[in-house]
């Protein structure tokens, strides 16, 4: 069942339209991506999903009904261009958007006690934020988010800034609030993170979606049947050997082994290749390459904006 | 509602936490109390002596006037109109002219002078006549009682009866012996003063929202915010926070300037050693009654700090037509100003870029005080009229004109003006407000904002 769905959703700027009839659907209880370069519309779309803009057409749903003014108590968000009352103390500021989300004084303090304790920030309590450095700001960010302990949580690349030990435990954090039955939009450049994290996706291009689903069958829709092989030989090309379909993408030397990429034809399969390959070399490794999220979304996307450019 | 009182408490506790809300919550009324207390004192130190003709009609305050620090008197044995001719060449500072009343004791005179008359001279001559008038009242009041001694004297009855206002005229006198009005009077100080702080409230508790606004949306929180609350809350939930904050400091600054004048008066006064009618009373009726003389020391201790010529003159302004009347003013001139600053705030990214879209929040404003010298020699005239009905330079103008009064017609559509004033600002920072609050780095033009409020 879907937690939150956007249905056609149409935004227009002045000047240039931000969103064209953008659909997404997000799973409850999973880690869906929104990927997309920069200026393509996500910042836009997570705003609507706030409610901090409305859209021009379309229809958003959350938990199984139109999406309501009092909904923003159970959506947490974690912007981007994010930051903090820098003359503020750290706790009175967290607990006053705390209480912003709809907490009461009380129970505000009691969560952001247990959170401070948790995080090791306890002793910033008084501090006030400009004495803070940056890793501990999006800290006490990200803990402000999860404080409602909203149902959709919104995360806008929020690993930028964090060191590589707090990024581990940002990761580890947002995997216990899905853990917790949260669900979770995530919207990030960085694409090993959405390999590690998130289950389903949906690319964003010159304000359209390109590209959306399961991350898992995407992948298996971006596999080229490409091979990756390890071997030694005596001849200097591979090329020759290999039936006539077979193309040899690239040829690497160690001091030990030879490595190449062959892309087999779509009626092929790798024991084709192996039995072409057996009787003239030795082969110590083999295996199948699965595009990263990060060739996909160079593929898609350039795909995309040169298509246009072609047209004109 | 309650996410806006949030808002509204967090900026105002912010605020009135600060040290620098403390420091000119002390330094406001010590300098307001100075602008007060230190002319009056100078003038009562003044070297230059001011000589005063008087034209007594009545013939009552003959060798009444004595001579003081830096005043002297003396008595013209001519007619008011030959005195009004020979004014320019009889060397006199002012000419007191007491007009004939034929049945009741005089409570009027006019003042007439070349140049501005001395606040402290009206006081004086003043605080001189109305002591002798009542003295003249309760002699006769007195009367009815010393034939029987066992007869309770009703003080508090006497009191009343006896209590004396004198009216005073002040009249300019030209060289032809043409007269004008003059504006040395309380009113028109007032009128500038009020003025004066109506605009600079305005324009500091403005730019507080203004500072405000530019934090939220440099430090970045704002978008953080803006998920919990309608931007249109935070906007006002700053405005009405910031207008508590101005609110609470003018309180506090008419509380301290009170206070603060009232003891170095009443201290100044009590060196001068003037007796008060209530203290005549008591000599008099000690002889007389005994048990009235206690009930009477009660009343002097009371009543003895009113005797100060300071105080008299400033109790002659209606001070609850004007605080109410500043207040109002204030308020909804700044609630007015506020959405504006605050939209200027939400459309830029640093206070550097503020100064193009400040020009045309200031002009009306400062174009209210630049007027202002106009509209205190004219406060009926068309200028004041409109100058007072426009929202735009109302609250500045309007409080300038309330010492002298103004019709109530008037007070009443400039006031219903400047509310809807008010809600057309509100509506239209509005818009620019959400829209600016979320666009960083960008140089914005008059065409953009334009784009923004019909967007």
């Amino acid at each position: 069942m879907n937690l939150f769905s956007a249905q056609a959703v149409s935004k227009q700027y002045a000047n240039h339209k931000a969103l064209d009839e953008v659909s997404i659907a997000v799973p409850e209880g999973s880690i869906f991506g929104l990927l997309g370069p920069n200026g393509a519309g996500k910042t836009t779309l997570i705003r609507i999903i706030n409610q901090i803009i409305a859209p021009d057409e379309g229809e958003l749903v959350f938990m199984g009904r139109k999406l309501q003014p009092n909904d923003i108590a159970l959506i947490g968000y974690l912007p981007e261009e994010r930051g903090l009352y820098k003359k503020m103390t750290v706790g009175e500021q967290a607990v006053y958007l705390a209480q912003l989300k709809g907490l009461s004084h009380v129970e505000a303090v009691k969560r952001l006690k247990f959170w401070f304790e948790k995080f090791e920030i306890k002793g910033w309590w008084n501090r006030k934020v400009e004495e803070l450095s940056k890793g501990m700001q999006q800290k006490v960010q990200f803990l402000i988010t999860i404080i409602h302990q909203p149902k959709l949580l919104i995360f806008d690349e929020p690993f930028s800034g964090f060191d590589p030990i707090n990024t581990n435990l940002m990761k580890e954090e947002i995997l216990a609030q899905k853990a917790n039955g949260a669900t979770i939009i995530f919207s990030t450049h960085n694409m090993a993170s959405v390999e590690e994290l998130c289950d389903d996706i949906a690319l964003i291009n010159s304000s359209r979606v390109v590209l959306s689903g399961a991350m898992k069958e995407i992948k298996k829709t971006y596999k080229t049947n490409t091979f990756e092989v390890t071997y030694n030989t005596f001849t200097d090309a591979l090329q020759p050997i290999l039936p006539e379909k077979f193309r040899v993408v690239s040829e690497t030397d160690d001091s030990d082994h030879r490595h190449a990429t062959i892309k087999l034809p779509p009626d092929a399969t790798p024991n084709d290749l192996i039995r072409a390959m057996l009787d003239r070399m030795t082969i110590y490794a083999i295996r199948e390459v699965i595009p990263s999220m990060n060739d996909i979304f160079i593929e898609v996307v350039t795909q995309k904006i040169s298509q246009p450019a072609i047209q004109e | 509602m309650n996410k806006i009182f949030l808002i509204i408490r967090r900026e105002y506790l912010t605020r009135v936490k600060k040290r620098s809300f403390l420091v000119m919550t002390i330094l406001g009324p010590l300098l307001m109390a100075a602008t007060i207390v230190v002319p009056i004192y100078l003038a009562t130190r003044s070297e230059e002596t001011k000589k005063v003709a008087v034209i007594d009609e009545t013939g009552i305050f003959l060798e009444k006037f004595k001579d003081a620090d830096n005043i002297q008197f003396h008595y013209l044995p001519i007619d008011i109109a030959a005195a009004k001719a020979n004014f320019t060449k009889s060397g006199d500072d002012a000419l007191l002219y007491i007009p004939k009343t034929e049945v009741t004791l005089p409570s009027n005179a006019i003042l007439y002078s070349e140049n501005s008359v001395n606040i402290s001279i009206i006081s004086y001559v003043r605080n001189i006549m109305g002591k002798h008038i009542e003295e003249l009242k309760l002699q006769a009041r007195l009367k009815e009682y010393q034939t029987d001694k066992n007869k309770p004297i009703p003080v508090d009855d006497i009191m009343r009866s006896v209590k004396t206002t004198v009216g005073i005229n002040t009249l300019k006198i030209g060289e032809d012996g043409k007269e004008s009005k003059s504006y040395t009077e309380l009113n028109m100080v007032l009128g500038m003063f009020t003025g004066l702080l109506i605009y600079f409230f305005i324009f500091m508790f403005g730019s507080q929202v203004m500072r405000g606004v530019i934090e939220e949306k440099t430090s970045r929180i704002v978008e953080v915010i803006i998920s919990s609350v309608k931007p249109f809350q935070l906007m006002m939930g700053k405005i009405v926070g910031v207008g508590l904050v101005g609110l609470t400091q003018f309180l506090l600054w008419v509380i301290l300037t009170f206070g603060i004048v009232t003891v170095v008066t009443t201290a100044m006064s009590m060196k001068n050693g003037k007796k008060s009618a209530t203290e005549q009373i008591m000599k008099q009726s000690e002889a007389m009654n005994p048990a009235a003389s206690e009930a009477l020391q009660k009343q002097a201790e009371s009543g003895s700090g009113d005797v100060s010529e300071v105080m008299e003159a400033i109790n002659s302004v209606n001070f609850p037509v004007m605080i109410g009347s500043f207040i109002f003013f204030f308020l909804f001139g700044y609630l007015m100003y506020a959405a504006l600053f605050a939209a200027i705030g939400g459309a830029v990214d640093s206070e550097a870029d503020t100064q193009q879209f400040m020009l045309p929040i200031t002009i009306p404003l400062i174009l209210s005080i630049v007027m202002a010298q106009y509209i205190i020699r004219d406060p009926d005239g068309p200028l004041s009229f409109w100058f007072s009905i426009i929202p735009l330079t109302s609250p500045v103008t309007m409080m300038i004109r309330i010492p002298f009064g103004v019709p109530y017609l008037q007070v009443a559509l400039s006031m219903v003006l400047l509310v809807l004033g008010f809600l057309a600002t509100t509506w239209l920072a509005g818009k620019i407000y959400r829209t600016g609050i979320l666009m960083y780095g960008k140089k914005i033009t008059y065409k953009e904002l334009w784009k923004w409020i019909r967007y």
